[in-house]
């Protein structure tokens, strides 16, 4: 009985191969971007944590400074207490015009010595070689090619235990490239300690002591708020595909009324039917499921580059290695992929096990029991909606955030049909012509079967007008915020110190001011901050993007007795102009004010060069901007380019630097735009498999009207206008939707995940444009249906009046 | 004339073998005048009410509807014709569910430029519709939808009414009193009925019979 009953199910899909194809390619895409997703974070958390334990930070505890650095003194102090500790100095060295991010570590005592002798002494290196002047660098073979290039004073060891872009090298010559020599970032508390000895809180009370496992958590945690806006990504595009499932799924059904009407006339029980049904999606969902998961790896491969560059310019976060397929991936894609059918299949699973025996297959219209529906799918949308209003009024933060988002998308979408539904009530109201009168309340005969397309593609035009109009502000207030930033003509970059000297000599000679850029490196409260030293200049007053500030700000500055913080900086550390920060237990300045500081992931402060170098006098001093004529510049790096013999690459103009910088910022969204257009195009696809599917449907509802008079083709042309209507009323409906989903990324999101609030700008050109592709996806979607309608042979239609269908 | 069919041929290609419908009918219908068309079932009778509303096409011979030959005409020509000329009830009914019963029963007479609103009201106010002109299809039972039907079909002032098995769907009772309605309707109307029918009872209300067995007129 089960195999004849299964026979006769199956026997659906023969007669409805695009249906089948349908399903399983809606399955396909809503696992594979979903996956996809998923093996970016998966491979990025994975590095995170091989860097950790490659860096051995996380085998033992840390004593971490809560400001400024630990003095060397304080070293010598605990370890002459009897405490087992090794000191870490961490910095970034520049090499020509390369930055590696340097560890100085004790070779002697440091849980990475077992690794590195081991790569020494198959590199062949003299033993003590490392230790002894000039020093010796440990890097990946990657990082060491890199750093061989870029200097041949250090000689370097290459391991491939290390992660990429970090130096190793033993802290005595780490200070001195530095110019640390009595400093420390933190020291490692090593496993093996006395018994009995004096609490390390009494002994160091402005030291934290940080867990191991924390340790190993730090890149991943900052990092948490960009794998959190990719899996809302994946998840938004996992949902849309779900719709074309859910779609499918019950069309199928309910094309199979009348079949499991006889089937269970002919005996088969209900329970069994159900059984067939959960099983055939079952079989569906696994087939779907490894299509998508392999589309989901060429996804996350292409991007995982992109991705790389994103993490590293918004966080300087390192994310290295190719993408690798992890058992536990294919998995949760597979539980995903079966999870997501069962759930979009359970309401039509549930309606045919209520259903009656006797029950007639439904082809005419449903009008009330529509109205009901969208009545209560509006009236679930509106409590989404106050859900998310609610938890983002009470809490704070970003999970917060996406909650609220959440409830706003999803509560938008639920609300669509009767949105769309009154809207073309209305318009039937207002027509006069009785073909217009026709397709407005056809239009909403169909909305139905459409409702689950049209919300896929409310929810890709509002994410794509929300992250569009954030990227765009973004976009605007970066590149005002560079002409601020880089005001100087050019940037030059010296090779030593004292060409640095004789170069600002030989400039100011010639009424050029120079405006040195020199900073040094702390640490504050564990994490880095850069201290920033300026020269007293009308271009900083001029220029500078502060966004609050005292009154005479500059003149504070200048005088020592102030400091400006980084937006990302003050939000984190909840500082605002008045109050004072503390950059080292004996220096304290006030805060005069903050200014906006994209792109940079770490804190940054500036107060005046005099001040900076009272406390660090050895600070790199090669790197400065030059004001002067615009017209100057070609000649005037000519000259310093051949008198100084400053390589080519270490002058930079400003055009040439602002264009690098935009470089970055757009490489860093191109896996938002990716995202955004492949949502679209699940959308688009949403569209088109449910004029398909529903085309054959709707032969009851366009055979009288054929009969009436209205020609095949004018029939075809109703469907591309009423597939036209649906989108623009859904399209204008997206409209504000978007703009409030700019405005939580701009004002809630960014904030949470990159500590800067952006102005909101609206870019009406681009809403028009993204409003015009989702008329030409309707149009496409709309026009193979109205091709083979228009191709249809009379005698189909003729078979609706004879009852033959 | 409103409907003259001459010597119509019929074929509907199959997988192996064609299969004839139609051999060579033909009949006269002058305006006025009501035919009923009987036969049993796969006799062809559905298929020469579908010809004579232009609605599909014939082999070979000739039809004419109120003096227009269908056989040169393109798809769009045969669809004006439909919307100016030609009424059609249909045992489904094939009202639009979207639309309410005022708006089915004058959609056909205003896609034609022939709606009078007046005639429309006077015809629901005979078929027993005016106070059901807000409502919508679903919420009518049977007699009252083949009644909106016949009302949509009238209110066109058709020159030519054809009928599949109008009243098969409905009970004897109901079936009787909606065939006395739609004969004196279409006796005030003017137009020619053309009606396909099972029924000898209903066959012998109207003015000709014509029966149809094998494809032809016996």
């Amino acid at each position: 009985m089960i195999r004849t009953a299964l026979s006769a199910i199956l026997s659906h899909w023969r007669r409805h191969p695009l249906q089948l194809v349908t399903l399983m390619a809606g399955l396909a895409l809503a696992t594979g971007l979903w996956s996809a997703v998923q093996a970016i974070n998966g491979e990025a958390r994975a590095s995170y944590a091989r860097a950790a334990e490659q860096l051995g930070t996380t085998v033992a505890d840390r004593l971490a400074p809560e400001d400024g650095s630990i003095p060397l003194r304080q070293y010598a102090s605990l370890r002459r207490s009897g405490w087992q500790l090794t000191p870490v100095l961490e910095g970034t060295v520049r090499f020509k015009r390369q930055s590696f991010d340097i560890m100085g570590i004790d070779l002697l005592s440091h849980p990475l010595v077992p690794a590195l002798a081991e790569a020494a002494e198959q590199d062949s290196a003299p033993a003590l070689d490392a230790l002894l002047p000039p020093g010796r660098f440990f890097a990946h073979p990657e990082t060491a090619q890199m750093l061989s290039a870029a200097q041949s004073e250090h000689p370097v060891t290459q391991t491939d235990r290390l992660p990429r872009g970090v130096l190793i090298a033993d802290i005595s010559l780490a200070s001195r490239l530095l110019r640390q020599p009595d400093s420390l970032s933190y020291l490692i508390i090593l496993p093996d300690q006395i018994p009995g000895l004096t609490p390390l809180e009494q002994l160091a009370p402005g030291l934290t002591r940080i867990p191991a496992r924390n340790a190993a958590a730090d890149t991943a945690r900052l990092t948490d708020s960009f794998h959190l806006n990719l899996t809302a990504f994946g998840l938004l595009s996992f949902a849309v595909g779900l719709f074309i499932v859910q779609g499918t799924i019950g069309l199928s059904l309910e094309q199979r009324r009348s079949m499991i009407r006889t089937l269970r006339g002919l005996g088969v029980p209900m329970r069994a039917l159900v059984a067939l049904f959960a099983a055939e999606l079952a079989v569906v969902a696994l087939i779907s499921g490894i299509a998508g998961l392999a589309g989901g790896y060429l996804v996350a491969a292409a991007l995982l580059p992109d991705v790389q560059a994103t993490l590293s310019g918004l966080y300087g976060a390192s994310v290295d290695g190719a993408l690798s397929l992890r058992l536990e991936w294919v998995l949760s894609g597979l539980a995903m992929a079966c999870g997501g059918t069962f759930l979009a299949g359970a309401q039509a699973l549930y309606a045919l096990w209520r259903m009656p025996l006797l029950a007639a297959p439904a082809t005419q219209a449903r009008g009330q029991q529509a109205s009901n529906s969208h009545l209560a799918a509006a009236i679930a949308g509106v409590v989404c909606l106050l859900a998310g209003l609610t938890v983002i009024l009470i809490f704070q933060g970003l999970i917060a955030g996406f909650v609220f988002l959440s409830g706003l998308m999803l509560g938008a979408a639920l609300m669509l049909p009767l949105l769309i539904s009154t809207g073309l009530r209305i318009g039937a109201r207002l027509c006069t012509r009785p073909f217009a009168e026709w397709l407005w309340a056809d239009t909403r005969a169909q909305l139905p079967g459409m409702s689950l397309a049209l919300m896929a593609l409310l929810l890709a035009l509002a994410t794509n007008i929300g992250v569009g109009t954030m990227v765009s502000s973004f976009r605007l207030t970066f590149t005002g915020w560079l002409d601020q930033r880089l005001p100087a003509e050019v940037y030059v970059t010296t090779t030593s110190d004292e060409q640095g000297e004789r170069l600002t000599q030989w400039l100011e000679d010639r009424g050029i001011t120079v405006l040195p850029i020199r900073h040094s490196d702390i640490r504050y409260k564990g994490a880095p901050l850069r201290i920033y030293g300026v020269a007293d200049d009308e271009t900083y007053r001029q220029n500078w993007p502060l966004l609050e500030a005292l009154p005479n700000v500059w003149d504070r500055v200048a005088a020592g007795e102030a400091l400006l913080v980084n937006e990302q900086f003050a939000r984190r550390h909840d500082l605002k102009p008045g109050r004072t920060l503390a950059l080292a237990p004996d220096w304290e300045l006030t805060i005069a004010g903050i200014y906006s500081d994209y792109g940079n992931p770490n804190g940054q402060v500036i107060t005046s060069l005099a001040a900076l170098l009272a406390r660090a006098p050895d600070i790199p001093n090669r790197q400065f901007g030059l004001r002067l004529p615009a017209e100057d510049v070609p000649e005037l790096a000519t000259y310093i380019r051949e008198a100084f013999e400053i390589p080519r690459e270490n002058i930079v103009d400003q055009v040439g630097i602002k264009a690098r910088s935009l470089g970055v910022f757009e490489r860093t969204f191109t896996i938002t735009s990716a995202l955004n257009l492949l949502t679209l195009g699940v959308a688009g696809f949403a569209m088109l498999t449910s004029l398909l599917t529903l085309w054959s449907q709707r032969l009851p509802q366009l055979a009288p009207v054929w009969a009436m008079g209205l020609s095949r083709r004018q029939l075809a042309g109703a469907e591309i206008l009423r597939s036209l209507l649906l989108a623009a009323i859904t399209a204008v409906l997206a409209l504000p939707l978007g703009l409030v989903l700019a405005w939580a990324l701009l004002a809630v999101i960014n904030v949470e995940a990159f500590g800067w609030k952006l102005p909101m700008h609206l870019f009406p050109e681009d809403w028009l444009r993204l409003i015009l592709l989702a008329l030409l996806a309707a149009v496409v979607a709309a026009a193979l249906p109205a091709r083979r309608l228009s191709r249809l042979d009379p005698a189909e239609l003729l078979k609706v009046f004879a009852n033959e269908r | 004339m409103v409907l003259k069919i001459r010597n119509v041929t019929k074929t509907y290609p199959g997988q192996t073998l064609e299969t004839a419908v139609l051999r060579g009918v033909s009949l006269d219908l002058p305006a006025g005048s009501s035919l009923a068309l009987t036969g049993d079932s796969g006799s062809g009778k559905s298929t020469l009410l579908h010809l004579a509303g232009a609605l599909d096409r014939f082999d070979s011979g000739e039809i004419e509807i109120a003096g227009t030959p269908l056989s040169n005409l393109r798809d769009r020509q045969r669809a004006a014709l439909r919307r100016k000329d030609v009424s059609l009830v249909f045992q489904q009914f094939n009202l639009i569910p979207s639309l309410s019963i005022w708006q089915n029963i004058s959609l056909h007479a205003r896609l034609g430029n022939r709606w009078d609103a007046d005639w429309g009201q006077a015809l629901a106010d005979r078929l027993g519709l005016t106070g059901l002109l807000d409502r919508y299809p679903e919420q009518l039972s049977g007699g009252q939808q083949q009644r909106v039907a016949i009302g949509r079909a009238l209110a066109l002032r058709p020159k030519l009414l054809l009928a599949d098995e109008p009243t098969g769907n409905l009970d004897e009772t109901a079936s009787a009193a909606v065939m006395d309605l739609m004969l004196e309707l279409v006796r005030e109307s003017g137009a020619a009925l053309f009606l396909v029918t099972h029924s000898d009872a209903i066959a012998r209300m109207l003015d000709q019979r014509l029966h149809l067995q094998l494809g032809q007129t016996a």
